[in-house]
């Protein structure tokens, strides 16, 4: 069979000769796409850009002047510096220790899912009866001798409380999305690359950083750009937990069209977030560059 | 040859996916679309009102049924944004399924900037007999000639106290007739006597803390509604509110709803809508006392807040609606409201011993309070137009400037007088009360 | 003895972990089945005590909480259909091609999810409306597909990705064309990962809340006609609503989670 002189076909040439292969598979998606979003997104950017007057920068400024832009700007950039790295961290420790041999590792997985079971109305409304002034973190607090009475976290004179609060809710909340993509990322090594790098004297550690993450690359990229952009529009677990005492561009946004009726600011901010969140997402798709041996040339 | 084939079987498998889901798109449309109103006399009441569990289902099974004339739907919205985007978006289509709204007087002072109201007079004279309050009446015509809306019922603001606080009462305190002096002196009484401010405002985002703001704070101490802003009785109130927010639950910007920090015992003495503290001197009448808002310098000010029965553009049904707009407003029905759903007639009607206690404790306070000789009413925003949110957005960032951030009184206050001139200037607004009538546009004080 | 400390320390971590997930989910479910006064009690009681299905009762005789939970399930299942259908195919060309674009393409399809779906509330509405599928299972199913298919894709080329490209070349210099390649090595290879994806999806359809509420009227789903209990109402009925949004959810991941585990090569049971 190998012996003629031509070299047997590969998938890569087959598909060479198939040029339009892949944009034909993403056409649809693209399409539909397109389709439920481009007409709305067009009218809410022309809600953020446009006046009775013509194109005009005045919601943008309105944005970048109010009172709480500062505020929403930052917060929401600190959360997700915070929150994605800490994310990271927990799923793959509970990846990895699902992928290792446990016992009643089925009831483990089962377990380490139940967050996506929840939608974030429903995990803000449990966290902040946490931790709200009568709540179970108090409860458990006090019985166990640690507070003699009830402590306020949710105290607005003490800005890092709260955003410690969020920071665990959306921990727990949100982590498992990661962890699964990156159990599906994890079944793809080869059980071999790691052994082999056992018998030659690699610590724990040293495995996960030299055979597990470079081979994780594809998942982890898939995983960080998810979260990243999801992370720019949380606002349910903020505004279940802060109320009005803090804020993200997310929960301006809602507030500007919710509250005070104002389309076209709430549009401008929904701008920003977008801009924001292709940037990030740009930046993560550069960063994690699968390479070359990985993919099909 | 290959190719070929593989796009082939391509396009076929597209278009049998696209083929299936329109199938079975039809499908389920049809079987979930419930028949057309015209064969079994259905109709939709949508409102944003009384959209909690408990009230919506007494709406349903108290207040609507006698309404024998057609079935209702009774659906609510869970947001003003709900409530409004599916009206409006009804309307650009022209075609809709909502034949009856229910709202509160600023959905639907917003609702007729985008021209979205029928006119209601025949209703109106229908219902003449029934002696609705005429200053009701008139709020319903919205600034117009035309009855836009009917008055459905009313409530207003005001204060609850848990027992256990009632023996810090400053000495010589009525509770029925405080003053702001007074309450700060409870205020700090219960602070010193829990180690915490247990005193609560519903000051987070779906909370109505711009409400006491409008209606009770400013006008208390300026005696105006906005014609003495910027001047030194509003420097006053402010430094006092200052004072006040020391013995204020830290908690009090993540509450919306003030009944359950009244029952977890977070707060002691609250200030709120009606509705929002009916559970819980429902739930322990033993517990709760309900008073008046406090007096200021210039008089209790309090204010009423109105819903309303409307019938948009696009109601396919309409005389549907105003049928229930009739029952609505009957005398029975009026006579069933509070004790169903916590909102007071709009006519007189005679309450009922068989309210329980803790909704006639709320009744007595909402009567002191309209009875008071020192009443001072302030009325919902009239004419802002769409502007009605950023009007309560100026009011909101005044008090986190000066309360929260600590910036300097004079400053924020020229500042937002600035901003709420424009708004006035932008609708040609006339002053409402408590400010006197003006010739032309308000002139922010 | 070390490989015995270390499966301890393993074992240990894996049961805090393991708690801390379910203690949340435990209170909800407390608080649901608790008497009002036992939710609003400080201290909060952990262990169950004056349990009471009065709240429960009452939400789950409210009107149509039936009919939403079967619509919700109906919305799911079709958006699972559209997403997985759409959205696989594009995820595999994805994995296996760089063509020219694709980082742009990837960078789209994701940016549709960058934009916050209440800015996009009325004019979705109206669309809706003009098209005639407002407040109906398939129209909010055709929403929710657009909201899925970021997730969809990125999981299956994350799926296919993790999948020998060798294994199909094999099959092709074996004879067999592209697609009998895919169809007879990728696609059974990919199978579990794509019950994850598939898994993903229904559960995002199912928990979303907000397309829900602006896009039906008559017609919600069990989130849209539980929001105003979870926003408004006093609090054991937003425990009471969290819960019975929650508790479906629970079942869906417990029945199916067979495919979870198989997705990881090995049969766990």
């Amino acid at each position: 069979m190998a012996t003629t002189a031509a070299p047997a076909p590969t998938l890569a040439s087959r598909l060479r000769r198939w040029e339009g292969l892949p944009y034909w598979l993403v056409l649809p998606t693209l399409a539909f796409l397109v389709l439920f979003f481009a007409w709305p997104m067009a009218q809410a950017f022309e809600l953020a850009f446009r006046d009775e007057g013509g194109w005009t920068l005045d919601h943008v400024r309105a944005m970048r002047n109010d009172l709480r832009f500062d505020e929403a700007l930052g917060i929401t950039l600190l959360l997700i510096v915070v929150i994605v790295p800490a994310q990271f961290v927990l799923a793959l420790g509970m990846a990895l220790l699902v992928n290792a041999k446990l016992r009643l590792r089925g009831f483990f997985l089962y377990v380490f899912m139940l967050p996506l079971a929840i939608s974030d109305l429903a995990a803000g409304i449990v966290w902040s009866a946490i931790f709200t002034e009568t709540g179970y973190l108090n409860t458990i607090l006090q019985r166990l001798g640690v507070l003699e009475f009830p402590y306020i976290w949710l105290n607005p004179l003490e800005k890092h409380q709260i955003l410690f609060a969020i920071v665990l809710a959306e921990l727990w909340r949100s982590t498992v999305l990661i962890m699964i993509i990156l159990v599906a990322g994890l079944q793809g090594i080869p059980r071999d690359y790691g052994e082999a790098a056992e018998v030659f004297g690699a610590g724990f550690f040293q495995r996960i950083r030299r055979v597990t993450l470079p081979m994780l690359k594809p998942a982890l990229q898939v995983a960080l750009l998810l979260r990243v952009i999801l992370a720019f529009e949380v606002f349910a677990t903020v505004i279940a937990i802060a109320g009005a005492s803090t804020t993200v561009l997310s929960a301006e946004a809602w507030r500007w069209q919710e509250q005070t009726q104002n389309a076209n600011v709430a549009a401008a901010y929904a701008a920003l977030i977008l801009v924001l969140s292709l940037v990030s997402a740009a930046f993560v798709l550069r960063l994690l560059r699968t390479p070359k041996e990985q993919l099909l040339r | 040859m290959l190719s070929r084939r593989s796009h082939l079987i391509f396009a076929a498998l597209a278009a049998a996916v696209v083929t299936a889901t329109a199938a079975l798109g039809g499908a389920t449309a049809r079987a979930d679309a419930r028949p057309a109103a015209a064969t079994t006399h259905e109709m939709v009441f949508f409102s944003n009102q009384l959209a909690q569990v408990a009230e919506a289902e007494a709406v349903r099974n108290i207040l609507l049924r006698n309404f024998r004339a057609h079935r209702v739907d009774f659906v609510t919205a869970s947001s003003d944004r709900v409530f409004e985007d599916r009206i409006l978006a009804e309307a650009q289509t022209g075609s809709g399924r909502v034949d009856l709204i229910g709202g509160l007087h600023g959905n639907f002072v917003s609702l007729r900037e985008r021209n979205v109201l029928t006119n209601l007079n025949d209703v109106a004279r229908q219902l003449r007999s029934t002696k609705i309050s005429p200053s009701f009446m008139n709020l319903g015509k919205l600034g117009t000639r035309n009855q836009l809306y009917i008055p459905w019922m009313q409530a207003t603001y005001i204060l609850v106290a848990n027992k256990s606080v009632l023996p810090l009462l400053p000495r010589g305190a009525d509770r029925n007739r405080l003053t702001y002096g007074q309450f700060l002196q409870w205020a700090r009484n219960i602070r010193q006597r829990y180690g915490v401010g247990r005193v609560g405002f519903p000051a987070s985002d779906n909370g109505l803390f711009h409400r006491f703001l409008q209606g009770y704070f400013v006008p208390s101490f300026t005696g105006r509604n906005v014609t003495r802003w910027s001047g030194p009785d509003a420097v006053n109130g402010w430094r006092y509110l200052k004072q006040l927010w020391q013995f204020v639950h830290p908690q009090s910007l993540t509450y919306g709803f003030m009944q359950d920090p009244l029952l977890n015992g977070e707060v002691l003495l609250a200030w709120d809508h009606v509705a929002r503290l009916k559970t819980a001197v429902e739930q322990r009448p033993s517990d709760f006392v309900a008073m008046p808002a406090p007096k200021g310098p210039k008089g209790r000010a309090y204010m009423p807040v109105l819903a309303g029965l409307a019938i948009p553009r696009s109601a396919p049904r309409p005389a549907a609606g105003k049928a229930l707009i009739r029952h609505l407003l009957s005398v029975r029905t009026q006579a069933q409201t509070l004790g169903a759903v916590g909102f007071y007639p709009v006519i007189t009607a005679r309450l009922s011993q068989r309210l329980g206690p803790g909704l006639l404790k709320q009744a007595t306070a909402v009567t002191r309070t309209r009875n008071a000789r020192d009443g001072l009413p302030s009325l919902l925003p009239i004419g802002l137009g769409g502007d009605g949110g950023n009007f309560n957005t100026v009011y909101r960032n005044t008090f986190r400037r000066i309360v929260l951030n600590n910036e300097d009184i004079a400053t924020v206050l020229r500042d937002t007088r600035t901003q709420l001139q424009a708004i006035f200037d932008k609708n040609n607004a006339r002053c409402w009360a408590p400010d006197p009538p003006s010739r032309g546009t308000c002139r922010v004080g | 003895m070390r490989a015995q400390a270390a499966s301890l320390a393993l074992h240990a971590t894996a049961i805090l972990l393991a708690l801390w997930v379910l203690l949340p989910i435990y209170f909800i479910a407390v608080a649901a089945f608790s008497t009002p006064d036992a939710v609003y009690a400080y201290p909060k009681q952990l262990l169950p005590r004056d349990v009471s299905l009065e709240t429960m009762r009452f939400f789950l005789g409210s009107e149509g909480v039936g009919e939403s939970l079967v619509r919700s399930v109906l919305v799911a299942a079709l958006t699972l259909l559209l997403a997985l259908g759409i959205g696989t195919p594009a995820g595999y060309a994805l994995a296996r091609f760089a063509f020219r674009g694709s980082d742009a393409v990837r960078l789209t399809i994701v940016g549709t999810r960058a934009f916050p779906i209440v800015i996009l509330s009325i004019p979705l509405a109206v669309m809706f409306l003009r098209w005639g599928i407002d407040d109906s299972v398939f129209g909010l199913a055709l929403a929710h597909t657009a909201l899925a298919l970021p997730f969809a894709v990125l999981v299956t080329s994350s799926v296919f990705a993790g999948i020998s490209v060798e294994l199909e070349e094999a099959a092709m210099t074996l004879g067999c064309s592209r697609a009998g390649a895919i169809r007879r090595v990728a696609l059974p290879l990919a199978l579990p990962g794509l019950a994850a994806a598939a898994i993903f999806v229904f559960i995002i359809s199912w928990n979303e809340v907000f397309a829900a509420s602006i896009l039906t009227l008559r017609n919600p789903t069990l989130p849209a006609q539980v929001l105003a209990a979870l926003e408004q109402s006093p609090l054991p009925y937003r425990f009471a609503g969290g819960f019975f949004l929650l508790a479906p959810s629970l079942i869906v991941i417990f029945v199916i989670r067979r495919y979870l585990f198989n997705m990881w090569g090995r049969v766990v049971r």
